[in-house]
């Protein structure tokens, strides 16, 4: 089958409903893996044992920032081809990049109290993070309160693609920017700062929240997609009636 | 496991991240359990997304 074929929503739900239990399965086991390296990883010579917030931190900012970036691939697929699929795919992704990106202003404050000594500062990267999550709901609300579904959609395509300019400066932010933010520490020139002891175990469970976006996507892409056949339908049987 | 001193703030940040995980699961769940309900009624009933060929002449 090519790839091509998958844009075709029938052919898309069948392969979704193959594939689906086979993530579900992969998530869980790397899931139950990573959190075992998580209980067994060395506390941090400084801030002890509050460097086990960062295996939830990190990954769920990552989700936060690549979920922006699948639904600006998936905004130019709705203005430039105006392919429904594209439109399910942005559609679905809001929600679960709004929940990752809450979940890394949550514990990002929750270990910056002991760290810091504060919740919150109106630093560059977390103001950009807050206004990442924002943009979100602004996304959101123009999906669920438009009256068109159609005008909803471009309108939140044209938000997607403008609120990407915000990913390269939540990242560089803090180059950009003097902080109170760390700077990078696990992709940057001339290799990771953190010790293998703890950074295999935040790799893993990247790896493991990362599956458990796509599971979650993959899903919500397939009861969207059934959400359009109902709504198709019904207004089949209002025009026949 | 000695989570020291901070153990109420990590313990939080996990509460919180399973809460909105278990959230995310239910309502991907619920949802397609609700779809899909919605979609054997209407196929029972005879409705369908095609539109009937007309008639011909």
């Amino acid at each position: 089958m090519a790839v091509i074929d998958l844009a075709n929503p029938t052919r898309f739900l069948n392969l979704v409903n193959r594939v689906l239990p086979w993530l579900v399965a992969a998530t869980i086991l790397v899931f139950a893996f990573g959190l075992v390296r998580v209980v067994h990883a060395p506390d941090d010579y400084q801030q002890g044992a509050t460097v086990k917030i960062m295996f939830l931190h990190v990954p769920a900012a990552w989700l936060g920032m690549m979920g922006w970036g699948l639904m600006a691939v998936a905004a130019l697929g709705t203005l430039v081809w105006r392919h429904p699929l594209a439109d399910v795919a942005g559609k679905t992704a809001a929600p679960i990049g709004a929940a990752f990106t809450f979940i890394c202003l949550v514990t990002g404050s929750l270990w910056g109290r002991p760290t810091w000594g504060t919740y919150w500062v109106w630093d560059a990267r977390l103001t950009s993070v807050l206004v990442l999550f924002l943009l979100y709901l602004g996304v959101l609300a123009l999906y669920w309160t438009a009256e068109d579904p159609g005008r909803g959609s471009r309108a939140a395509a044209i938000l997607a693609l403008v609120g990407a300019v915000n990913i390269p400066i939540i990242k560089f932010s803090v180059d950009w920017w003097n902080t109170l933010h760390q700077p990078a520490s696990i992709l940057r020139m001339g290799g990771s700062a953190i010790d293998p002891s703890i950074l295999i175990p935040l790799l893993i469970m990247t790896g493991a929240f990362t599956l458990l976006f796509f599971t979650l996507h993959l899903a919500a892409m397939r009861n969207e997609i059934l959400r359009r056949r109902v709504r198709s339908m019904r207004l089949m049987q209002a025009a026949s009636a | 496991m000695n989570l020291g001193p901070h153990a109420d703030f990590i313990i939080a940040a996990y509460a919180v991240t399973g809460v909105v995980v278990a959230i995310l699961i239910a309502w991907v769940t619920l949802d397609y359990s609700t779809q899909h309900r919605v979609l054997d009624n209407l196929e029972k009933r005879g409705v369908t997304r095609r539109s009937r060929p007309a008639d011909k002449p």
